[in-house]
């Protein structure tokens, strides 16, 4: 039997890339088949897909997964500039790319905060596992408080919640998962590939080696046994708009439905569980993120959303043409108008 | 307006020195005089003077002592000269080191209130300005009164040295970019104190300028703008920065030329990001010139410190990007506001490992826009950064120049391969790979992203890789590319700019040197000339260094090497790469902060050659 294709022809497997090398288990590599199985779904064109990372365990996954798009693993940190670089010189790109908590947290926080503040449009995944990993073990900047490992002992610092890092920055888009969790991994980057603006997933991505001890918040049987979805999340195509009666409500009273409309008319469906969370509005998903590490709460899903403001190629006004394809007639000025700013210098 | 203007003082008996002297204004940082000194050097250059302006200036925003050195000379001598035969003392901290700095004759503007200190010598002309009691008299508004009162020296050199008001007026209205108000309300304290000075000062001293035909067709211009304009030239899309002293300018000069590139709808072609530090600048030009773009970063020692990380990465993973190293005194913050070309190893060498980057080391206006559209076809030639080290003389001063040359060779994109190439690629050699060298040169096919095509992808890294771009950690893999990329700086060495070589004269003394230092070599060469020491000279425009430089070397008994930083690099760079006996090269190493003077490099070849 010939295997499955999306519409562009395509098989799953045309969308992977070279094996992992990652600890077998690695929650890295849990991320990796999401992307590529939303990729596959999604049907997306490669070429038109960059992939950029910094240093680190989950920094080495894209050579992982979309095998016909150009990657870079860049500098630990400092993947956010490159990515800016790369989106202004053809904003028609579209970007994943991939840091950890070492990368994101510590070393690269500047950057992390200033290419939010700057919202060129790409998917920022963390994969947080509030460790290090190349380097044996160290507590990131993520680990929680108290936290025992097993070389380091006990981490007497509080963590950073990377999640309120990128609302409190400005980011329009900002979810958490788990890695365990496929089915809303897929969904939040399925959304997070619409989104216009920087889509930041802070996804909890356990490390088989050194940190998935049963008393660390950032282990597969924590997230297992403590993860609170806020929402169940639908995608709902561009074109759904006609059959939207059709669509299944199930047991959810009309009040419990958040509809969230995407930049390329597509709906984020939010079905409310157990919390009253609207990731529309900004104070509720500071407050959901402050309890929850307060409280150490698991608490996932889509924590915060807004209308995407203007992306930097926007605020920069650039030509249609993305500036790396213009030919070299737009590179150059005339020798008149070389003469002229001559002109204006010279003694009169 | 009506300008008057009084008939001219009477000479002394003192033979005219006519356009061939300088002048030193020193004021207080942020006091305005910036404005003063710019229209003193325009006005003399639109007068047809040969001119050059250097600023010796703090690194402060209000208060410290900042110099400005105005030197004329009628034979097109541009360099800064040792000693200013005149001062304008305005500044009361500094006057009287800066009056017993003049030689014998020389003179001294000062204010009435400034005199009373610093009357001491009775060698040299006092001109007084009561700027306090002029400046009553004034209608400027109290809120710019401090901001102007710098336009009195204006107005009494212009009477004393003989500057048509006129001309003065001009300039001002050109500063001000034709707005007649500001310009008026600073002319009108000018011809205050002019009148004053015609009505009030005997001339005693024998300097005075006179209107000739040395600037016609001739440009004026900083060296960063000069860069900036080159880079429009060259098509540069992406640029970010970080500010700092001395490069800040060098973006500005591309802000006031992006209109250049606009389209009709005013949409630009250059996108500009001032980044959060100097290593977030070094990282989007990197990802920029990764994704088909041509990026520049501009900055000076501590922000290429930051960008060593990114410099290693793009020599490595062989991406085309352009820094420019407006190069300040280090080491550390150093001297922030000195100029220096004490960073020529640090930059070629960038990076950890065995690093080595493209240099290209321009000596004046014409070189800094040519190295501006040039650097990016070379950086594309060659698939790896260019860094373009200036310094802070070139940068930020103003300097005299024949216009510049529309590039004579088109845009070129070096070897990268759009859909239809890489298939033909694939075709001719069975297959392609980033790093695969299939010229024999060193420099592979590259593919940017976006291209149509099931084989273009390619992973770049920092890490060890094979030459289908796919991580390895195999010695043999290493070892081919890193003799890959040696060969590639071998090809570079023929293909950059190549040194300036004077060796005309067949003497046995040479002299090599780069940059900045040039206008004073040539000027030190002709006196040397006139003492009957013949020298030859070499100026290095790029690094790797030419094979000319070591024919040149060989081919002269001695050989000065002549360069403006502390620890002599250049000399230590050839002797790093020569291969012969190299025991007559003598190192002439400054490093005090000033742009090189003739006198200096006079009196050093002169005691050990005379």
């Amino acid at each position: 039997m010939p295997p499955r294709t999306n519409h562009l022809g395509l098989s799953r497997n045309q969308y992977k890339g070279r094996p992992s090398t990652l600890c077998p288990g690695c929650g890295h590599d849990s991320i990796s088949n999401q992307i590529i199985s939303v990729a596959y779904e999604m049907g997306i064109e490669q070429h038109k897909f960059i992939k950029v990372s910094g240093i680190g365990c989950s920094s080495k996954t894209p050579a992982y997964f979309l095998g016909g798009s150009h990657g870079f693993n860049a500098l630990h940190g400092r993947m956010p500039s490159v990515v800016t670089g790369a989106l202004l010189a053809n904003k028609d790109l579209e970007c994943v790319a991939v840091s950890g908590d070492g990368d994101s947290g510590s070393i690269g926080m500047g950057q992390f905060k200033h290419v939010i503040r700057r919202n060129v449009p790409f998917v920022y995944i963390i994969e947080n596992n509030g460790v290090y990993g190349l380097t044996k073990g160290q507590f990131s900047a993520t680990a929680d408080e108290g936290q025992f490992l097993k070389y380091y002992g006990t981490n007497d610092m509080p963590p950073i919640d990377l999640a309120l890092e990128a609302v409190i920055a400005g980011a329009t888009f900002v979810a958490r998962s788990f890695s365990g969790d496929a089915k809303q991994v897929q969904a939040l980057l399925q959304a997070a590939i619409r989104h216009h603006g920087t889509a930041v997933l802070d996804i909890i991505s356990p490390c088989v080696t050194f940190n998935n001890a049963e008393t660390s918040t950032k282990s597969y049987p924590y997230g297992r046994d403590h993860e609170i979805p806020l929402h169940e999340i639908q995608i709902l195509a561009p074109d759904y708009v006609d059959a939207k009666e059709e669509i299944e409500i199930g047991d959810y009273e009309a009040g419990d439905i958040i509809d969230v409309e995407m930049h390329d008319g597509s709906f984020v469906r939010l079905k409310k569980l157990d919390n009253d969370h609207d990731p529309r509005n900004r104070r509720m998903a500071m407050e959901v993120l402050e309890r929850s590490m307060r409280e150490q709460i698991f608490m996932t899903g889509l924590l915060y959303y807004e209308e995407p403001r203007p992306t930097l190629a926007d605020t920069e006004q650039l030509v249609d043409t993305p500036l790396a394809q213009l030919d070299a007639n737009s590179l150059r000025p005339s020798p008149q108008a070389l003469d002229q700013v001559m002109g204006s210098l010279m003694a009169s | 307006m009506a300008i008057n203007v009084q008939s001219q003082p009477k000479l002394q008996d003192r033979q005219a020195v006519i356009n061939d002297f300088a002048f030193s204004v020193a004021t207080k940082n942020g006091s305005g005089s910036q404005t003063s000194n710019n229209v003193l050097v325009k006005s003399l250059f639109q007068m047809g003077i040969p001119v050059s302006g250097k600023n010796l200036f703090p690194s402060n925003i209000k208060g410290l002592p900042t110099w400005y050195t105005i030197r004329a000379s009628k034979d097109g001598y541009t360099a800064r000269k040792a000693i200013t035969e005149i001062v304008v003392a305005y500044n009361n901290d500094t006057a009287p080191e800066d009056v017993s700095n003049l030689p014998v004759g020389g003179v001294c503007v000062t204010t009435d209130k400034i005199a009373r200190v610093i009357k001491q010598r009775d060698d040299i002309s006092y001109y007084e300005i009561p700027v306090a009691k002029l400046m009553k008299q004034t209608e400027v508004p109290s809120a710019f009164r401090k901001l102007v009162e710098n336009m009195t020296y204006v107005g009494a050199v212009a009477r004393l040295f003989s500057i048509p008001l006129e001309t003065i007026y001009d300039v001002l209205l050109a500063n001000f970019k034709g707005r007649e108000k500001p310009a008026k309300m600073n002319f009108d304290v000018i011809q205050l104190a002019y009148d004053w000075t015609a009505e009030n000062i005997e001339k005693t001293d024998p300097y005075r300028f006179e209107a000739m035909d040395g600037t016609t067709g001739k440009i004026m211009m900083t060296g960063n703008d000069a860069g900036a304009l080159g880079s429009i030239f060259g098509g540069v899309n992406v640029v970010a920065w970080y500010p700092i002293t001395p490069s800040t300018s060098f973006v500005d000069g591309i802000i006031s030329f992006r209109h250049l590139r606009q389209n009709e709808k005013k949409e630009n072609t250059v996108a500009i990001v001032q980044a959060e530090d100097e290593l977030a600048a070094a990282g989007i030009v990197v990802g920029a010139g990764w994704a088909g773009s041509r990026s520049l970063t501009s900055t000076s020692g501590p922000g290429i410190s930051l960008m060593a990380e990114f410099a290693g990465l793009a020599y490595f993973a062989e991406i085309p990007s352009v820094f420019w190293n407006i190069t300040r005194m280090g080491p550390s913050t150093g001297l922030p506001t000195r100029t220096s070309q004490g960073d020529l190893l640090f930059t070629h060498f960038l990076g950890h490992g065995d690093s080595r980057q493209i240099c290209l080391l321009p000596g004046n206006l014409q070189e800094a826009f040519e190295f501006g559209w040039k650097s990016f076809d070379i950086a594309e030639a060659l698939q790896t950064p260019v860094f373009v080290v200036s310094d802070l003389d070139l940068g930020m001063n103003n300097w005299l120049s024949d216009p510049f040359e529309y590039p004579d060779q088109p845009i070129e994109r070096g070897k990268v391969l759009d859909a239809e190439s890489l298939q033909a690629f694939i075709d001719e050699h069975g297959k392609w790979g980033r790093y695969l060298d299939v010229d024999g040169d060193g420099i592979p096919y590259r593919t940017v992203p976006g291209t149509d095509h099931a084989f273009s992808a390619y992973f770049a890294r920092g890490t060890g890789h094979n030459d289908m771009a796919v991580y390895s950690e195999r010695s043999d893999d290493w070892i081919d590319n890193m003799n890959r990329l040696s060969l590639k700086m071998e090809s570079a060495r023929k293909m950059l700019p190549q040194p300036i070589v004077d060796d005309a004269a067949v003497a046995d003394i040479g002299i090599i040197s780069f940059g900045t230092n040039d206008d004073a070599i040539r000027e030190a060469r002709a006196w040397l000339s006139n003492d009957g020491i013949e020298t030859d000279y070499l100026r290095v425009r790029a690094l790797p260094l030419s094979d000319t430089v070591g024919e040149f070397i060989a081919g002269h008994k001695s050989v000065f090497i002549i360069e403006n930083n502390f620890d002599g690099q250049l000399n230590q760079l050839i002797h790093m790469e020569s291969t012969s006996d190299i025991t007559h090269l003598r190192a002439l190493k400054l490093g005090d902060g000033l742009p090189m003077t003739p006198s200096w490099i006079y009196e050093n070849i002169r005691e050990q050659e005379g």
